[in-house]
This record gives structure tokens, sequence and C-alpha cells, in this order.
């Protein structure tokens, strides 16, 4: 453990998940003659939010449909506040890169016309447990260096502020890397486990998202002083409760109705105002959430009338995305097949995340893929400002970044060497839990950092609301976290990269407070919920919330206007008691 | 818990290289204890995603769920083979519920599933 390892390279892709694997084969087969290396956590073949695989691709233009249509249909569901260049560029390449995924091996059935079955607005139905090594396979078979194992810590920078490699720790052999390359992009996902999760103990990692993505890219950018967006926008899945499964695969496939305890479709009967069952994403948990508040809950989809043939297809597609889902839903059949009764399909929201594939939060990205940093770009959950991306958007997102990417490498800028002190700092900090000086195990600090946020920013526990003075204690008391960081112990690399968890989750987590706290507004139920200020504000807060780490480690908050292309797009109303200002007028909404 | 290791079966892939479940597992988890046999750190750092029950090729690895969200239920196995992955779901009775899914390459036309 300890000694250095080199590495050089031209292009270096940290994170060989859905967008990282795309990225590598993409810039091996725009320039064979280029240097790739794709830096990954654990390894390629089952590595990232695909590993269990995905019965949809989530992100495709049906026929009759546009990018200016998809750009509609994000704006509704964000409440205006969208990226529209990025939305567009992106929505341009997602048919091809699923057909190009398609002829990798990835099964996508299609009717008699050749198209692929619809399953939603922009959704399509695939078969897709193997879908991630595919990939890697993929990526592997491209030419570029796989590097599994490997963690990465930080970023390195040159003189002039651009970035020059990343360096990392060997997550079996606690080895120090130092990649020195001529761009670098982010692929390393969004960051969960910042919240307390919906189920405690033994089970605690059955979540929606991957439990291993844990903010690494996030933080590298966050001390690098990278300007960052929407964090606020945390995305929280409504999902089917304790079993943490899309509630799609039944709601859309087997067009089973959402209702509540008293068996009303209640999206339809009481929050019709709202685009009822095709309200945008955070409203359909809001809705299910004040269906308890007026004692109707809880809510469930109801899968009395289901065709059982139709169901054993839905447990297959569990098996191929999220298999204890399956082994739940099929213990319920048991019980029906026994004389019993299937106990309803409960649905719940899980703890919430930042992620920038579903939701808005991540790097401030330009329509090039470029972060604020020289010399780093980022695609996938790790960039923000454009949800909806889901699998197919990050392999498109990761396409257009390689692209720019590979201009900039020709080019060939004069880039410097990383200063060796930083190079040493960055080892110290990287290695410090190994040292022995300290003595707290990540997991209680893990517990603690999530106990803070769950109560006081927001988490299950507080039904998502929060208010200025219990963000004011969340500050405080990551402030306290933050001191004990430095005393966190390991004595393996294994509890190294545990410890390194912990550390990246932190840094996210100081950074979503203060955007929590700088939007004075609610705009998404749920997700950006502030109890002291319920009320949508179009007329201030049409703007991106962004903030940039200052060199004396103060977060610096900054506003960027939204630019709209010229839509005619209608924003949805907010829900019950909420009052929406538009230009001045106020009206309350019915 | 999440997974469970039968010893009797578990061979390490009959290899002295890294065995298939200790090289998927997307938390780095599985590990090789010295009696030659796969075992995983801790059962509740697991995602439940199957990749090590999928990819085991001695059938060695089962995948249970947590009792704190079920009692007792199924367990579930499977095989990911070149163009399908079986699966076997195990009810209470001790009865078996067998899958398949398509897994790579071209894909059926299917109507209406």
């Amino acid at each position: 453990m300890g000694e250095t390892v080199e590495h050089r390279c031209d292009l270096l892709i940290v994170g060989g998940g859905a967008a990282g694997c795309v990225a590598a084969v993409e810039a091996r087969e725009r320039d064979p003659d280029l240097d790739v290396l794709v830096m990954e956590k654990a390894h390629v073949y089952r590595s990232g939010c695909l590993a269990a695989g995905i019965s949809a691709i989530n992100a495709y233009l049906h026929r009759g449909e546009s990018p200016q249509s998809f750009l509609r249909y994000v704006i509704r569901d964000t409440h205006g506040i969208v990226r529209d260049d990025l939305t567009l560029s992106l929505a341009a390449e997602l048919n091809e890169q699923v057909r190009r995924v398609e002829s990798w091996g990835l099964p996508i059935p299609r009717d008699e016309r050749g198209q692929p079955l619809r399953r939603g607005r922009a959704s399509i139905k695939i078969f897709g447990e193997r879908l991630k090594p595919i990939l890697g396979k993929r990526a592997e078979a491209s030419g570029a260096a796989i590097l599994n194992r490997v963690n990465a810590t930080g970023l390195l920078l040159d003189e002039s502020g651009r970035v020059v490699g990343v360096c990392g720790v060997g997550t079996r052999d606690g080895r120090f890397h130092v990649i020195r390359a001529g761009a670098v992009l982010l692929c390393t996902g969004g960051a969960a486990g910042i919240y307390r999760p919906s189920n405690p103990g033994v089970a605690a990692h059955r979540m929606w998202y991957s439990p291993f993505n844990t903010g690494a890219g996030l933080s590298m950018g966050i001390r690098a002083g990278a300007e960052m967006t929407s964090f606020e926008y945390r995305f929280i899945p409504l999902r089917i409760k304790d079993a943490v499964a899309p509630t799609g695969e039944i709601a859309q496939w087997l067009g089973a109705p959402q209702i509540n305890a008293l068996g009303e479709p209640y999206l339809d009967k009481h929050y019709a105002e709202l685009g009822g069952r095709s309200m945008p994403t955070q409203d359909r948990l809001y809705a299910t959430l004040l269906e308890k508040r007026a004692g109707r809950g809880p809510c469930y989809l109801d899968l009395r009338g289901v065709n059982p043939r139709r169901l054993r297809g839905t447990i297959a597609a569990y098996l191929s995305m999220a298999p204890s889902s399956a082994m739940i839903m099929r213990d319920e059949a048991y019980y029906a097949e026994h004389g019993g009764a299937m106990a309803p399909v409960e649905i719940a929201g899980g703890e919430p995340h930042v992620v920038g594939g579903h939701g808005l939060s991540g790097y401030w990205i330009d329509e090039r893929r470029r972060t604020s940093l020289e010399g780093l770009w980022a695609a996938g959950d790790v960039a923000g400002g454009m949800p909806k991306k889901y699998a197919s958007g990050a392999w498109a997102e990761a396409v257009l970044a390689v692209r720019d990417a590979i201009e900039q490498i020709r080019d060939g800028q004069d880039r410097g060497d990383p200063e060796p002190e930083h190079i040493e700092r960055e080892r110290q900090r990287a290695l410090r839990p190994l040292a022995g000086e300290g003595s707290i195990p990540a997991r209680e600090l893990e517990e603690r950092l999530q106990k803070v946020m769950d109560e006081y920013a927001g988490g299950i526990g507080q039904q998502y609301g929060y208010s200025g003075g219990e963000l004011a204690l969340a500050r405080l008391h990551l402030e306290r976290l933050h001191d004990e960081l430095p005393h966190l112990s390991a004595s393996t690399p294994f509890e190294l990269m545990q410890c390194h968890d912990v550390l990246d989750r932190a840094e996210v987590a100081r950074v979503l407070v203060e955007h929590m706290d700088h939007r004075k507004e609610t705009r998404w139920h749920c997700y950006q919920e502030r109890l002291d200020h319920p009320e949508r504000d179009d007329g201030r807060w049409m703007v991106f919330v962004n903030s940039a780490r200052q060199p004396d480690g103060t977060i610096q908050m900054i506003e960027r206007p939204v630019q709209r292309t010229k839509l005619d797009v209608q924003l949805p109303e907010l829900a019950d008691g909420a009052v929406i200002r538009r230009r001045g007028s106020t009206r309350p909404s019915r | 818990m999440g997974i469970r290791v039968d010893e009797e079966a578990c061979n390490r892939c009959g290899t002295a290289e890294e065995p298939m479940c200790v090289r998927d597992c997307p938390g780095d988890l599985m590990f090789i204890k010295p009696n030659d046999k796969a075992a995983i750190v801790d059962n509740r750092e697991c995602w439940d995603c199957a990749a090590c029950v999928k990819v085991c090729p001695s059938q060695a690895i089962e995948m249970r769920l947590p009792t704190s969200l079920v009692v007792r239920g199924v367990t579930l196995k499977g095989r990911a083979m070149k163009h399908k992955t079986t699966w076997q779901l195990r009810l209470r009775d001790g009865e078996h519920d067998d899958y398949e899914t398509p897994s790579t390459g071209r894909s059926p036309f299917i109507p209406n599933l």
C-alpha cells in the first residue's frame, strides 16, 4: 500500500459506467491512434447504475417526436428551469446511440413496422439484463486501456488552473495512481447515500440509485472550484415500497391505475389541475404525500383485474433490472395462488439523491459539455442542467463530450504538469485514513451525515420539507462533521474506499445545503420543498442556482438566467394552496 | 441478507485467477476466504443486483431478501447464458418457478408481452 503508480494518456475517462463505456468506444472509433484510459472504481462489466440491468430506455424520440417536442416535455416537467441548448443537442443524438448499442447486442423488441415497443412518452421496452456487460466488453474491445479498481480522489491542475490529470487509490491494493491526460472526461455518476435511506440496518443498500455512486466526481470538482448547478433539485424516486422497484413497469406496462386507500384514482380525481395522471414527475410524488395528509393514504398500484400472464411478464422484467422486486412480487403472487390475496402494491417516496440524469444537479457545462474548469468535460449523471437523460441520454452526452475533447487534444494546446507539491498534498489526503492516527470508522460518520441531512435538510423523516432555520442547523452540524473527517480511520484498502465515499458525500452535502438555502421559493414539490417559502415565484426565480467553492473554502452562490428557445410552453400549476406569481401578478391556484 | 454462498458448490470457478463473482460485484464486496470459497464482505453493503448470482458457473450463490423487508419469502438463482438468462425462484413451499429473459442478440418479435 502507498506506493505511487504513474500513467499518461491522451483522453482520460473517469468512471466506466453507462456514459464512460460509450465514451471510450466513441473516442477510439473517431481516432484509432488516440490513447484512451478508462479509470473505474469496480470492474466495467457490472459497475455503476446498470449493474442489475434495465428494462426500458426512457429517453427516445418516438415517430413524430423531435428534439423540440422532447424539450417541450422536459420544460413542462421541470417547471421551466432547464437548459434548452443541452436538451436539444442531446435529444438529436438519442436514437442514433440507442441503435448503436442495439448493434452491439442489446435486444430491443420491435413491432411489424420495425418500431421499438412504446412504453411511455419517451420510453421503449428493452431486454437489458446484459446491458452493462455489453457496454463494458465493447469498451475493452475498443482498444481503450481499462484501469479497473481505482477510485478517483482528486483532480490534478497545472499552474494556470487547467485540469491535466486525476489521482486515485487502488481499491484492492491501496496504491496511489497519478494519471496525466490531455483531456479529462468525468463520467462518475451522481451521489447516493447522502440522506438516510428508506430501509435502515441490514437492508440499507436496498435503494433506487447505486449505493456505490458516492459523488466522487462532484466532490473533486467542488474542491477544485468548478461551477455546479441546481443541487437543490434533489431527485426522489416514487417507488414500490420496500422493493424500491420502478412503478412504471406496473403502471405503464400493466396499465394498473394508481389509487388511494379509498380505491379512488386520486391523480385524476383530486389533482386534475396538475395534469392528472400525466402530471410532472415530482407532483406525482407530492400528490401521493398529500393523499396521506388528507387521510386517504397510503396509495397503491391496483393489480386487481390484471391478467396473471401479464404479471409473469412483469416479474421477468423485474428480474432483468431489480431482481429483489421480482422476488417480492412472486412471493405475493404465491399468496394469491394459495387462496389468499395479494397485498396491494404500496407506493412511497425514497430518499433524495443528487443526480443529473434524472434530475438537474451536477456540473455546469456548456453545449460542448465543457465544465468551467479548462481541460475538464462532464457527461451523464455527473453533469447538470438537463434532467430526463437516463441511460440513452448519458450515451448521447458522452459522445458529444468526446467529440469536443478530441478536437482540443488534436489542437495540441500546451499543457503544464501538476506541481509536485500538489500531487504530494493529494497523496497525503488520499491515504491519510491509513496512517493510524484516526479513530472513527467510515460507517459512523456516514450515519452521522445521513442523520443530519434527514432531520435538517428535508429527508424522508421530514417528508422532504425544510425551512431556513433547519438548514442553518444542517450547515452547523455539517461543519462540525467536517472537523471530524480527518479522524477517519481505515486498516484495509476496502475500508479506505469507504472513507472516501464518506468524504465525497460530505463535500456534496455542504454544497447541497447552500443551494437549498439559496432558492427561496418552492418550485419542485418534494424535490425542493421550502416550508418557509411555499410559493413558486416565476418573477424572481426563473434562474439556475449555481455555486463555486472559493479558495478560502466559502461557497459562492451564482444565479444564471434561463435562456429560452422560442417555444410555446404552458407551465403546469402547483398543487393545493400554492400561489403562482407571473410577472408581478398573483392569482391563487385552483 | 443479500446473498448466500453454498460452500459445497463453490469451487472458485476452478481457476487460480480471479473468480467471476469477485470480478463482477459492482461494490467490490466479494472475496475468497482462506478455504478457497467465495464470501461477501458484508451483506449490508449488497445492492441486490444479482451480478454474482448470474455469473457463477456452479450456481453456488443465491439471493435472499433481508428479513426486515420480507419474512422468509423466496430465494433466487440465475445463470447468464450467451443469449438468455435463466432464473429460478424458489417459493415458500420449496417449489420452483422458472423464467427466461433474452440477454444478447436480435430480439424475437414480441407483439404482446
